[in-house]
């Protein structure tokens, strides 16, 4: 280990290592333009809360939500809510992609995807409603 | 003479595995993406607020999952 080739081979295993560790550990989010979408999003949740509790409005299972009971609003309010998700969906699609894009690995975006649907629909208050995998409605 | 041939193999094979070990690194982190969608998401539909305070008036219907059991609503009633 004293000649200056062992020793550069020693740095070339460790300094790797090092990186590696610190490199899966986690995972950015702190972007301008993951920051203004969490806001929109924000702002937004307020006027669709009452859609989700009344169980007109659903999590589905890929990360987006869908209406899933139109009967359950009267027929003025139905053009408005389809825009909110509609919107919604929009800032949610940007946000997986945003966050792949912001890793430096756009071949993320599905498994982002995913990961977030699932939390969106641990993280909902019961009596919501969400898409199984299968595409039925259940009552959280 | 070999001897330098020896390492410079060595060395190359040295190269070649870590190569190895840092495309195996691009793995998908499953963990750590959980835990800023849960951030994210406790952002957006602002879930810390509501868990430190009382949560109330959003009890629509009967049958729930009960979350927190046993909770007096009126403990004491003259």
């Amino acid at each position: 280990m004293r000649n200056p080739i062992s020793r550069l081979m020693l740095l070339m295993i460790l300094l790797p290592l090092s990186f590696a560790g610190h490199t899966a550990a986690d995972i950015e989010i702190n972007t301008p333009a993951i920051a203004s979408l969490k806001q929109s999003m924000q702002q937004r949740h307020s006027q669709l809360e009452p859609y989700y509790e009344r169980g007109a409005v659903g999590l589905t299972h890929d990360g987006l939500i869908a209406m899933r009971d139109a009967n359950a609003l009267p027929l003025s309010a139905r053009q408005p809510v389809n825009a909110l998700i509609a919107a919604e969906n929009q800032d949610r699609n940007a946000l997986y992609r945003e966050i792949s894009r912001a890793n430096s690995h756009p071949e993320w975006e599905g498994d982002i995807r995913s990961t977030f649907g699932q939390r969106w629909i641990d993280l909902a208050r019961p009596g919501w409603w969400y898409q199984a995998p299968n595409g039925s409605w259940v009552r959280k | 003479m070999t001897k330098i041939y020896f390492r410079a193999g060595l060395l190359t094979l040295t190269g070649i595995f870590l190569a190895g070990c840092v495309t195996i690194n691009i793995y998908f982190p499953a963990a750590a993406a959980e835990k800023a969608a849960d951030k994210i998401i406790e952002e957006v539909w602002q879930l810390k607020k509501p868990e430190e305070g009382v949560q109330d008036a959003d009890k629509p219907a009967p049958s729930q999952p009960s979350m927190q059991p046993a909770q007096p609503a009126q403990p004491l009633q003259p």
